[in-house]
């Protein structure tokens, strides 16, 4: 395959990652700011949305005021925002574009139809109706991106590198999302403060759509130590750091198999699994969350340096 | 210019309603459609075509306009059809002008007989910016110049065809072709399907297998087992790109650009995930000019460096040769059937439009003389830009015309102003007629030479004009021919 192509290919897979990431973002922070400020709503939801989304700095430099329409135009439409929802599509398709033939037409046609919907919203979103059915139908453009991969894509490269991209996404969206959040996420040793932040953990839940995962996993009220357990440990969980690693080490061995050798991505995969599989949540509460999460982050981007290095991006 | 002969009507002009009885015979079964069909039903059919193209991203950039990066190029579901014993002619005009064709690239760069037998002067090959000099005693694999030609044909009445420009180098459109024939198989398939007296229509699909097998068999003398093909495009932003890469993915070959290919060692390599991988054919889109640095342009990003010196190695076939532009030029075309006869032995079956030389003084004096009724062209241009159409341009924009002409005659040709026909196209007020023109794609290899039985039917949208280029506003149409219904349904 095609260097330009496999490059292509994984940041396709990351850039659809991010728009989904986001849109259950919107979605999560459009009922946490339904409840009143005390709860940790209003304002100070969309506050926390703009951190959950590794975006102050980009939102803070545009001058605009820390608004609900303000932060989410920025976050699902704003065309100067290189990590809005638009321009993520509007990446995917580009990278889609130049792959052609690379993907079938019906993951092509998907990724097409879900640019085509978000140009349809324009650059404003103006009320909240209107942000959630553009959050509801970029979710199913990508669903449908997801499910045309799936169901026809050939199990070859192609499809592993997109994969591998997601992947590599994924871990490092739901670890950004906890380190924004590690402070309120405690030790089961900790006491357990009020009502507030009840609805904080339940948002960070939703965000990566795993509150009723949530409840059939631990059959438990919502406990901020169990929330990182699900997170960060549980391979059930498709977005725990865990499971994504046990898939970037699955699609990584299967581009070795094909090229006939193993390399530092794959030794650099495999140990990134190891550790998470050593750990417990005690122990890392331990350690110290934020510190264990920035490592991850740290060594999530090493690996995704050491992804292009190996397949000669 | 008198009434334009109509592809469905002949001479009869335009009826209130269409009569299935008084059509020409291959549109008998169309026009029954078009009569039962309401003006409402048709623009039904014409907004689900076009839901289709852009669903699948069909799109066409037009050159210096920003805002129509992906501009949905029109569509227009009334077929053009030609029935089966005027396609004969056709198909044999157009493997005799092919033929012309590559044989006269490997005269020019070859032995050039046809210049020491005085057919055209000597200035006109050797002072002609599209003669490579690089290519002089280069003899491509299987003696093939011209993989992929597309002949531009107009008509003014039933039975004549005429040439109107020969494209050599890098022809584009037969995607259109392929798309065409998937949407209308999706709006009318009972058309298509239907069998009448006049045979079904033939199919165009196979295309894509007949263009690999077509470069499978020149495959260069250095190539050892089966040969890799890539499809080289210049990338996103060309306007063919859709077709490059709907090419590459129906071929199942590499979609390559420049910055993907090195050359070591005289052989061309293309860098994949595991390493380098040899490449023995290459199907370029990419002008001659932008091929390699170390010949052409300096400044070229698009090139590979030592690409050419891979060809004369006998590592690498290029697709078409390069140097054939001198072929299509629109200079030399005025002597196509000089040309035609010195290497075939045999008059032109398809004539050419008559054409005037500018740079011959009696010739350019008349084409002043006559300026506002003729069509004048420059030789290197292409695309419909840089173009007068008499008739249809003002005072001022004639004038301005013919100053240019007077400055340097020998860059433009003149054709008098052709009744070209026109079909019926559905327009906002109803059927109407739009002239039209056909560009059918011919393949040769190292075993022969094959014409795909379709091309691509170009209408001008606008009423009244005969420009048409998509990148002038024209539109296109599916274009059916017919022959025996067992001919077509086996292959189908």
């Amino acid at each position: 395959m095609l260097s330009r192509n496999a490059a292509n290919l994984y940041w396709l897979g990351r850039y659809v990652e991010r728009a989904d990431y986001l849109c259950r973002l919107l979605d999560a922070t459009i009922r946490l700011a339904a409840l009143p400020a005390t709860h940790g709503g209003a304002g100070t939801a969309w506050e926390a949305a703009i951190l959950s989304a590794s975006a102050a700095e980009a939102f803070a430099s545009t001058g605009r005021r820390m608004t609900d329409t303000e932060v989410s135009r920025f976050l699902a439409v704003d065309p100067a925002n290189p990590s809005s929802i638009r321009c993520c599509l509007e990446r995917a398709r580009t990278n889609a574009r130049a792959l052609r033939t690379a993907l079938t037409a019906e993951t092509w046609e998907a990724i097409n139809a879900a640019w085509l919907e978000v140009q349809r919203f324009g650059t404003s979103v103006g009320e909240t109706l209107t942000l959630m059915r553009l959050v509801e139908t970029v979710k199913q453009s990508l669903l449908a991106f997801d499910g045309a991969a799936h169901r026809n894509q050939l199990r070859e490269p192609t499809y592993w590198f997109m994969r591998l991209g997601t992947s590599i996404e994924r871990a490092d969206n739901t670890a950004r999302l906890l380190d924004q959040k590690y402070h309120i996420l405690l030790p089961r040793t900790e006491p357990v403060g009020g009502s507030l932040d009840y609805f904080q953990w339940t948002t960070i839940l939703r965000t990566v759509s795993a509150l009723t995962a949530y409840r059939w996993v631990y059959r438990d009220a919502v406990k901020p130590w169990l929330v990182a357990d699900l997170l960060i440990l549980r391979k059930a969980m498709p977005r725990s750091l865990a499971a994504c690693y046990e898939d970037a080490v699955f699609y990584l061995d299967r581009l070795a198999l094909d090229r006939g050798r193993q390399g530092p991505a794959n030794r650099l995969a495999v140990a990134g699994l190891k550790r998470l599989e050593a750990e417990t949540i005690d122990t890392l509460f331990q350690r110290g969350l934020h510190e264990f999460l920035l490592q991850f982050i740290a060594d999530n981007n090493a690996l995704g340096d050491a992804i292009a290095e190996q397949h000669l991006f | 210019m008198g009434a334009a002969f109509d592809e469905m009507f002949g001479h009869g002009g335009y009826p209130e309603r269409v009569d299935p009885q008084a059509v020409r015979p291959a549109y008998a079964q169309v026009a029954a459609w078009l009569a039962a069909s309401s003006q409402e039903l048709l623009e039904t059919r014409r907004r689900q075509a076009e839901l289709f193209f852009r669903r699948i991203g069909i799109t066409f950039a037009v050159y210096g306009d920003p805002d129509a990066d992906e501009r949905l190029i029109p569509f227009d579901i009334i077929p053009r059809i030609i029935s089966a014993e005027e396609w004969a002619v056709v198909e044999e005009g157009l493997k005799q002008r092919v033929a012309a064709l590559n044989a006269f690239c490997a005269d020019v760069y070859g032995a050039r007989e046809i210049l020491r037998a005085g057919v055209l002067p000597e200035d006109l090959v050797f002072a002609n910016p599209q003669f490579c000099l690089h290519q002089l005693g280069f003899r491509p694999a299987g003696g093939v110049w011209v993989h992929i030609a597309g002949i531009d044909l107009v008509r003014t009445g039933p039975g004549e065809f005429l040439v109107l420009e020969d494209n050599a180098r890098t022809p584009s459109g037969v995607s259109y072709m392929l798309e065409n024939r998937e949407v209308m198989l999706r709006l009318v398939p009972e058309l298509i399907t239907g069998e009448t007296d006049e045979g079904g229509v033939r199919p165009v699909e196979t295309y894509p297998e007949q263009l690999y097998a077509t470069l499978r068999s020149v495959a260069p003398p250095g190539c050892r087992g089966e040969p890799t093909v890539a499809l080289l495009t210049p990338g996103l932003h060309n306007s063919a790109y859709y077709e490059h890469s709907f090419l590459a993915d129906k071929m199942g070959v590499e979609l390559v650009e420049g910055s993907d290919l090195f050359v070591h060692d005289d052989v061309l390599y293309m860098r994949t995930t595991a390493g380098p991988a040899r490449v023995d054919v290459l199907y370029r889109r990419v002008d001659d000019a932008f091929l390699d640095p170390l010949v052409f342009r300096p400044d070229s990003l698009l090139g590979i460096p030592g690409l050419v010196r891979a060809c004369h190695a006998g590592n690498l076939t290029l697709a078409n040769a390069i140097g054939t532009g001198i072929a299509d030029d629109k200079a030399i075309y005025s002597y196509m059937p000089e040309i035609v006869r010195f290497y075939t032995g045999r008059d032109p079956i398809l004539p050419n439009v008559p054409t005037w030389r500018c740079r011959e003084p009696e010739a350019l004096a008349e084409v002043l003389d006559r300026l506002p009724e003729l069509v004048v062209k420059e030789v290197d241009g292409s695309g419909g830009y840089g173009m007068l159409v008499g008739p249809h341009a003002t005072a001022a924009e004639v004038e301005a015309f013919r100053a240019k002409l007077r400055a340097d005659p020998a860059k433009f040709i003149a054709q008098p102003t052709l009744a070209l026909s026109t079909c019926p196209t559905l327009t906002d007020a109803g059927i109407a007629p739009r002239h039209v023109d056909l560009r059918p794609f011919i393949l040769t290899g190292a075993h022969g030479v094959t014409v795909i039985p379709g091309g691509l039917t170009r209408v001008a949208m606008r009423e009244g004009s005969l420009v048409v280029n998509s990148s002038q506003g024209g539109g296109t149409k599916d274009t059916w021919v017919l022959g025996p219904g067992t001919d077509a349904r086996a292959s189908s």
